[in-house]
């Protein structure tokens, strides 16, 4: 049976089911007992379409991301979706955008919901139904392919979308200011978030005591940009140093967001608290990545001072990804108030409530 | 409708704020789709969250359907009135709340227009969706049709751009979704909000995000004998992977009426122009715009004129931004769509267009954003003429079908709205629309926020368990259960 139709299957018998991608964040959310159906999207695994000369392709939920990436590049083009791929590489596209994770090219190019332009889904009483369209621009309908874009696979089964391709920037140069004092580094990535660059990502980090504010400058000037940059840095304090061959700085930065042994916390915070944000990993004994203009930031943290970081970082919200199950089990990892609102449209999609019940926020 | 609920608007905004008076209410019979005109029973202009709560419970309770309107320049009939339903004008929340450039965000009332949104964040910031209609359109409309414009290409659109909102759901309630933060828990309802034509609430408070000016715009307009080459040209630019600002191009008859309107200078002779404009840092923009005038010169462009000054640039604008309002110097008569193809399909569209044209007589103009393959074919037509108006919608609904059957959309910026929901089965199935309405229901169980529009036929809610009840839309023949 396909998907769909396990998907219907279970509708019809009343049993819960969860969707299965590259299984590399199927740890994070309230934990909940097995469910009676596991969906696997391995099968949904077809590059449908990569219409090179209108920077858009087709995809099957289950392809990995890092396949099309491949694919994409190969014609200089990219989905600008950066998230860990976790091990293995094994993330899918369908549970990246079932997550809403994302990477350092969000600064540029925005979340999943930002790229994805149509989605077909299966809900649990067997509706097979679309949204959206394949091309870059278009209005008619409701977007329910933003709907679904972070739901957790609590609404319905992701099978295929469409998203927006970008070219690939030329040539990238990244400059880089580290500093010993939270402060001076948020006052570095200030200046970076508005200084009117071609920037490509402008990240954060802290770790034991010191951090850094960087910028990843992209097109066929990346260079003198990058320098542009780095003079901006140092004004603000910081020891600045151009980085030409940046693969492994950013792939660090987008790994710092996933932990094996600890607990890894997404703060949605602002860009004038980061300093702030900052001061409070180091006094619990955390490191931090973040997007500096953004206001996003990943803290990763002994699991056991998760409450203490939630209590110092307030009213910012604080969602719990990775995280050994039993610690997810003794706290909400959601930090979220129930939305008599968000449990409406629950309940209009899946009024079986078969997807992935008690997992997500608010207690759907 | 029970003149008790025109009590109710009159002591919840007080007297002047609720419009009765049938010469009045004419005002508001249409938006800027001027073909279909519903004289409302009563128009509420309320000046606060708490009195469009109050506005919404009143009609809650009285079963009186509503339509919400900003500054009323929609183009799909989107705020068109429900007879003896309740017009609810935003104009007078039109204030800025707060500028908090630090964190790149503005909190604005519904009624503020879109420039006034991008002046508050000047003149280190701005807030990139721009639709031709900037100076008059709401920020409110904008959320509601999910708003585009000439620069969304690079930047994105209306949606990709509102952080926060605080509704008021049809039964009245309040609520705040999103704010200034990033990915707060839960459902992106923000998402399923922006670009829902009024068909789930009304946003009374928004928060959006707004970029640093580029350092650098250079602007130029380049004529072609023919559409073809102008299309290549666009092809050209994006496959050398430079994302221009905006990319716009104008046929020969828009070109015509353009001219004559603005006298910008365009050669009445030329058979296509392109508007071309880079912005980003200097260096960068440089570079890349000789390559963009390199690429013109190659698709063998008749002259090139590049923007010297503000001023220059601003009359390369102003004649592309006067396009549809120029047509009236060519046509007494014109009809708008609204198509979207994959770019490369242009001129395969493009000559279906003018076959279209000459099949049915009427002259088409074709304004089109061409990075993001948005076509805005202006169908001409005499509209003294008895059935013409008849035959020139045929005809644009026979446009949209080719750009559907080219991969597109029926609508790129202007929503389905009224005009539209017809064609919406050429794009969408029933299981669609069906999946389209569990979201409606979720908000609107009792179908009040702007019915007949976006659905092709309207549908009511299935009740939670418990005793039938008529609907008040199924009694008046409006609408069938499913």
């Amino acid at each position: 049976m396909d998907a769909a139709g396990q998907v219907a299957d279970a509708g019809g018998r009343g049993q819960t089911l969860r969707v299965r991608g590259g299984g590399t964040k199927y740890g994070w959310g309230t934990p909940a007992g097995d469910p009676d159906v596991e969906v696997s999207t391995s099968e949904l695994d077809r590059i449908v379409e990569h219409n090179e000369g209108d920077l858009t392709a087709i995809l099957e939920a289950g392809v990995p991301l890092a396949r099309a990436q491949e694919q994409f590049a190969s014609a200089g083009q990219m989905l600008a979706l950066d998230p860990p791929l976790g091990e293995g590489a094994a993330a899918t596209i369908g549970g990246v955008i079932a997550t809403g994770d994302s990477g350092p090219l969000r600064h540029r190019y925005g979340a999943p919901r930002d790229l994805v332009l149509g989605m077909t889904v299966a809900l649990s009483d067997g509706t097979v139904a679309k949204s959206g369209s394949t091309v870059i621009k278009n209005v008619a309908g409701y977007d329910l392919a933003k709907l679904f874009s972070g739901s957790f696979g609590t609404l319905g089964l992701i099978m295929r979308v469409a998203v927006r391709l970008h070219p690939q920037p030329h040539q990238t140069v990244t400059a880089v200011g580290r500093a010993n004092d939270p402060e001076v580094v948020a006052r570095g990535a200030s200046e970076l978030a508005h200084a009117s660059l071609e920037k490509e990502c402008v990240d954060v980090r802290w770790e034991n005591g010191s951090g850094a504010a960087m910028a990843r400058l992209g097109g066929v000037t990346a260079g003198p940009q990058a320098e542009a940059a780095t003079r901006l840095l140092h004004e603000a304090g910081l020891d600045t140093e151009l980085v030409e061959d940046d693969f492994d700085l950013w792939a660090r930065q987008r790994d710092s967001q996933r932990s094996a042994d600890r607990a890894v916390v997404r703060v949605s915070g602002l860009q004038t608290e980061l300093a702030r944000t900052m001061r409070a990993a180091e006094s619990l004994g955390g490191s931090l990545v973040g997007r500096a203009s953004l206001g996003i930031s990943w803290i990763t943290i002994d699991p056991q001072r998760i409450a203490d970081l939630r209590g110092a970082l307030a009213p910012f919200k604080c969602v719990v990804l990775d995280a050994p199950r039993e610690v997810r089990a003794s706290l909400d990892v959601w930090d979220a108030e129930p939305s008599p609102l968000a449990q409406r449209v629950k309940q209009r999609f899946d009024p079986a409530g078969v997807f992935a019940p008690g997992t997500f926020a608010g207690g759907i | 409708m029970a003149h008790k609920l025109i009590e109710e608007l009159r002591a919840a905004c007080g007297d002047d704020n609720v419009v009765t008076h049938p010469h009045q209410l004419r005002t508001y019979e249409s938006d800027g789709l001027l073909r279909y005109r519903v004289t409302p029973r009563a128009v509420v202009l309320p000046g606060s969250a708490e009195e469009v709560q109050k506005v919404l419970r009143a009609c809650h309770e009285a079963e009186v359907p509503w339509v919400a309107r900003g500054s009323g320049t929609g183009l799909s009939g989107g705020a068109l009135p429900v007879e003896e339903g309740v017009v609810i004008g935003v104009n007078r929340m039109n204030r800025v709340l707060e500028v908090d450039l630090p964190n790149q965000r503005l909190v604005v009332q519904p009624g503020v227009t879109n420039l006034d949104v991008s002046k508050a964040a000047g003149p280190t910031h701005f807030y990139p969706p721009d639709p031709s209609s900037q100076i008059v359109c709401s920020i409110g409309g904008n959320v509601a049709e999910n708003a585009g414009g000439a620069h969304c290409f690079k930047y994105g659109f209306t949606t990709n751009y509102v952080t926060g909102l605080e509704l008021v759901l049809p039964d009245g309630e309040l609520i705040e979704i999103g704010g200034k933060e990033l990915d707060q828990p839960g459902y992106d309802l923000l998402g399923a909000f922006v670009g829902s034509e009024g068909t789930l609430g009304i946003a009374t408070k928004i928060t959006v995000r707004v970029v640093p000016v580029p350092e650098a715009v250079r602007t130029l307009v380049a004529f072609f004998a023919d559409t073809t080459h102008a299309g290549r040209t666009v092809s050209d630019i994006v496959s050398a992977g430079i994302v221009p600002g905006a990319i716009e191009m104008m046929d020969s008859l828009a070109i015509e009426a353009a001219e004559g309107a603005t006298h910008a200078g365009y050669p009445a002779d030329a058979g296509a122009a392109l508007v071309v404009e880079l912005d980003g840092s200097e260096a960068e923009c440089e570079h890349r715009f000789e390559e963009v005038r390199k690429v013109c010169e190659r698709n063998e462009a008749s002259s090139i004129r590049i923007a010297q000054s503000e001023e220059e640039r601003a009359l390369i604008w102003k004649a592309r931004k006067a396009a549809f309002a120029a047509m009236g110097r060519v046509s007494t008569h014109y009809y708008v769509q609204d198509g979207v193809i994959p770019r490369t399909r242009l001129p395969e569209v493009l000559g279906r267009i003018e076959e279209l044209s000459k099949e049915y007589g009427m002259r088409v103009a074709n304004v089109f954003h061409a990075g993001d393959g948005n076509l805005h074919p202006l169908v001409c037509y005499d509209g003294h003429v008895e059935g013409e108006a008849e035959r020139a919608e045929e005809l644009s609904g026979q446009i949209l079908a080719a750009c559907v059957d080219a991969g597109g959309s029926i609508t790129g910026e202007h929503g389905v709205g009224y005009d539209k929901k017809g064609y919406m089965p050429r794009m969408f199935d029933e299981p669609d629309f069906e999946a389209f309405q569990r979201l409606r229901c979720a908000f609107d169980p009792a179908g009040m926020a702007n019915p007949g529009k976006v659905m092709p036929t309207p549908r009511l809610c299935g009740e939670v368990p418990g005793p039938y009840r008529q609907h008040p839309l199924e009694a008046a023949g409006i609408a069938e259960r499913f």
